[in-house]
C-alpha cells in the first residue's frame, strides 16, 4: 500500500511593531528578565488590554501579499489554558472570527514544480512569556518579556506532500513577510516559528489519516529533517498494522527524531469564548485600500521585472530576488552598467561568495553597492581584466578603500598597449626557444606557458585578448 | 442539565484546581444549578436581532504604537510568591 504524507503548517510570525499588541510595553528583544513589562501585559485584576493600530495594519499588509480576504468584522476571544508563560490564565487570539482567510502562496521544487499551497487564515494573538527550566532543582524561571508581543498566525491547508514543499513554503512565506517588511524574519529570536501537521494515508484516499504535531522546528533544515523524519515513523507504525496516537512531538536537533510531548488524555480543550475586554475590529474598505497603497513590489513580481527588465535567467533572478536587500543591492550596483549578466555572476558567485564565509548579511557588506559598480566598470571599460579584478576585490574587503585607489596604488591597470605587448611577446619567444621549437612542432599546449610568461612580466596586468593571438602568430 | 462528577473533575483538571474529594458532588449540583439558569436564556425569542459579543456599543478601540514607559520588574514581581532576582520563579511544570 503506497501512503501519501498530508502536511499543513502554522507560522508564528512576530509583527515588527515597536510596542505589544494590547499595551505599551517594548517589544524588544534581549532586555533583561521582566523589564518589559507591565500591569496589562501580566494580565493583573482590573486592566484593560487596547489593540495596537499597527499590529493590525500589518496583519493586513500579510493577508494582502498572500491574496487572503479581509474579514469586514473580526473579533478576540480567550483561549484558555493554566501554563506559567501567560499569567492571565489565557491568551487572547482570534479564534472563531480572524481577520483574514482563503489565501494562497505559490511555491516551487525541484521534484514536483509550480504548485499553489491554500492559505486558511491569518489570525492575530498574543505571544505568551518564556520558561527558562533550572538544570538542577525542579523549578522554573519565568521572564514575561514576550507576553503580549505581536503575532499573526498563517495556517495554510493541508495542501503539501513532501518535506521539500513544507520547506519552499517556509522559505518563501519568510521571504514575503520582510519584503512587505512586517516581520524580521530573525529564527533565532523566534520572530518567524512553525509547527508542522502531519498524516499519512493510503493514496487515492479523501479522507485524511490521524496527524501529529510538530513543535521547536527553529530551521528550515529542521523543518524538512524533521518531517521527513515524521513521514517515516508513521509510515513504519502503520506498515506494522499499529495506529497513530494524535499526540504533539517535539523535534530534537541533537539525536535527529521527534519524541511525543504529551498524550491524548490530556488532549487540549481550550474553552475558547469572546474576550469581553475588546471589542470587534471593523476592517473597512478605505483601510484596506491605505494599506494597498504602502505595499511594495512582492517577490514574484520583482523576479518577473528582472527576467524582462534586465534578461536575467530564471535562476539568476530567483537567487537575486531572494531577500529585499540582495535586490537592491543589484539594482544599485548596475545602475550606469552595461553588462548586466557579468554583474549578476559577479554578485552571485564573488560578492555573496564573500558574504556567506564571512558570515555577513548583504547589509553587513564591507563593499558598498557604489563601489561594487565602480569595479564592474573598470572591468566593462578593460581598465583591468578579470584576474586583476578579483584581487582589487579582495583588498576592497580587507582595507575598504575604493577601486580606483587600489587599481591606482598598486599600478594594477591593464595593459592593452598593443606594440608593449608584442615586444614583450618577442622578447619571451626569444629567450625560451626550445620550448617555441615544441610549440611549432605541435605541443600546443606549451601556449599557456607562454601566456603565463607574459602575465609574470606583467605582474596579471596583460590583457589577454590582446596577448591571445599575438602569441598565436609569432609563433 | 447536569454536569456529572467526571466533569467536575475534568474542568478542575483544567483550572489546575486541587478539588477535596467530598465537595465534588456539592460542586456538580451547583455547576448544574447554574446552567439551568443559564438556559433559561434558550427560551427568548432572539429571532432577527444581531449577535452582540461585547458589552458595549464600541468598535475599533484602538492605540498607535507609541513606546511608553514600562514600570519594569520590581513592579511586577512585587506580589510574586518566590523571585530568583528578576524572574519569577514556579514548580518545574515539564520533565
Amino acid at each position: 500500500m503506497e501512503l501519501e504524507p498530508v502536511i499543513g503548517l502554522e507560522v508564528h510570525a512576530q509583527l515588527k511593531t515597536k510596542t505589544k499588541i494590547f499595551c505599551n510595553c517594548s517589544t524588544q528583544f534581549g532586555r533583561s528578565p521582566n523589564e518589559n513589562t507591565c500591569p496589562v501585559c501580566t494580565g493583573m485584576p482590573g486592566v484593560l488590554p487596547v489593540l495596537n493600530f499597527q499590529a493590525v495594519t500589518f496583519a493586513i499588509k500579510a493577508a494582502l501579499a498572500t491574496g487572503c480576504k479581509i474579514a469586514r468584522e473580526s473579533r478576540f476571544d480567550r483561549k484558555n489554558y493554566f501554563y506559567p508563560d501567560l499569567p492571565k490564565g489565557y491568551q487572547i487570539s482570534q479564534y472563531a472570527a480572524p481577520i483574514a482567510e482563503h489565501g494562497h502562496l505559490d511555491i516551487e521544487t525541484q521534484k514536483n514544480g509550480a504548485k499553489t499551497i491554500g492559505i486558511t487564515r491569518i489570525h492575530m494573538e498574543e505571544d505568551a512569556g518564556k520558561l527558562i527550566h533550572d538544570p538542577v532543582r525542579a523549578r522554573s524561571m519565568v521572564d514575561l518579556n514576550r507576553t503580549g508581543v505581536p503575532l499573526i498566525e498563517i495556517v495554510s491547508e493541508p495542501d503539501i506532500r513532501t518535506a521539500e514543499e513544507a520547506g519552499a513554503y517556509l522559505r518563501k512565506l519568510h521571504t514575503l513577510l520582510k519584503y512587505i517588511d512586517v516581520c524580521d524574519g530573525n529564527m533565532e529570536e523566534g520572530s518567524f516559528r512553525c509547527d508542522a501537521n502531519i498524516s499519512l494515508r493510503p493514496r487515492g484516499q479523501e479522507k485524511f489519516g490521524t496527524r501529529t504535531e510538530l513543535k521547536n522546528l527553529n530551521s528550515f533544515k529542521n523543518v524538512e529533517k524533521a518531517i521527513r523524519y515524521e513521514i517515516d515513523r508513521q509510515a513504519y507504525v502503520l506498515e506494522e498494522g499499529k495506529s497513530i496516537i494524535q499526540e504533539t512531538r517535539l523535534w530534537d536537533p541533537n539525536k535527529n527524531k521527534t519524541a511525543s510531548m504529551r498524550g491524548k488524555e490530556d488532549a487540549h480543550d481550550y474553552r475558547y469564548f469572546p474576550d469581553p475586554d475588546l471589542p470587534p475590529l471593523i476592517v473597512d474598505e478605505t483601510w484596506i485600500q491605505s494599506v494597498a497603497k504602502l505595499m511594495p513590489e512582492l517577490p514574484d513580481q520583482k523576479m518577473v521585472r528582472f527576467i524582462e527588465q534586465f534578461q536575467l535567467s530564471v535562476y539568476d533572478a530567483t537567487v537575486l530576488t531572494s531577500n529585499l536587500d540582495l535586490a537592491d543591492y543589484f539594482e544599485e550596483t548596475i545602475k550606469g552598467l552595461s553588462d548586466i549578466k557579468q554583474a549578476a555572476n559577479w554578485t552571485m558567485t564573488t560578492l555573496l561568495g564573500m558574504l556567506n564565509a564571512k558570515g555577513l548579511n548583504i547589509t553587513q557588506s564591507p563593499v558598498t553597492a557604489t563601489a561594487f559598480s565602480t569595479l564592474l566598470k573598470l572591468i566593462e571599460k578593460k581598465a583591468i581584466n578579470a584576474k586583476t579584478a578579483k584581487n582589487v576585490f579582495e583588498q576592497m574587503v580587507s582595507s575598504c578603500k575604493t577601486p580606483e585607489t587600489i587599481v591606482k596604488e598598486n599600478g594594477l591597470e591593464q595593459v592593452s598597449d598593443h606594440s608593449q605587448l608584442e615586444e614583450l611577446v618577442d622578447k619571451i619567444i626569444l629567450e625560451n626557444p626550445d620550448e617555441a621549437a615544441a610549440y611549432r612542432g605541435g605541443k600546443t599546449k606549451l601556449f599557456s606557458f607562454f601566456m603565463g610568461q607574459v602575465m609574470k612580466n606583467t605582474r596579471g596586468k596583460a590583457d589577454p585578448k590582446i596577448v591571445t593571438p599575438l602569441i598565436k602568430s609569432k609563433l | 442539565m447536569k454536569i456529572s462528577k467526571d466533569e467536575v473533575e475534568k474542568i478542575a483538571h483544567l483550572a489546575r484546581l486541587d478539588i477535596d474529594d467530598s465537595v465534588k458532588e456539592m460542586l456538580s449540583g451547583q455547576l448544574s444549578h447554574i446552567l439551568d439558569y443559564i438556559d433559561k436564556l434558550k427560551d427568548v425569542d432572539v429571532e432577527g436581532v444581531t449577535p452582540s459579543h461585547g458589552s458595549a456599543f464600541l468598535n475599533n478601540v484602538l492605540r498607535e504604537d507609541i513606546l511608553g514607559v514600562s514600570p519594569g520588574p520590581d513592579v511586577t514581581l512585587a506580589n510574586a510568591p518566590e523571585r530568583d532576582e528578576d524572574f519569577y520563579m514556579v514548580p518545574r511544570i515539564v520533565k
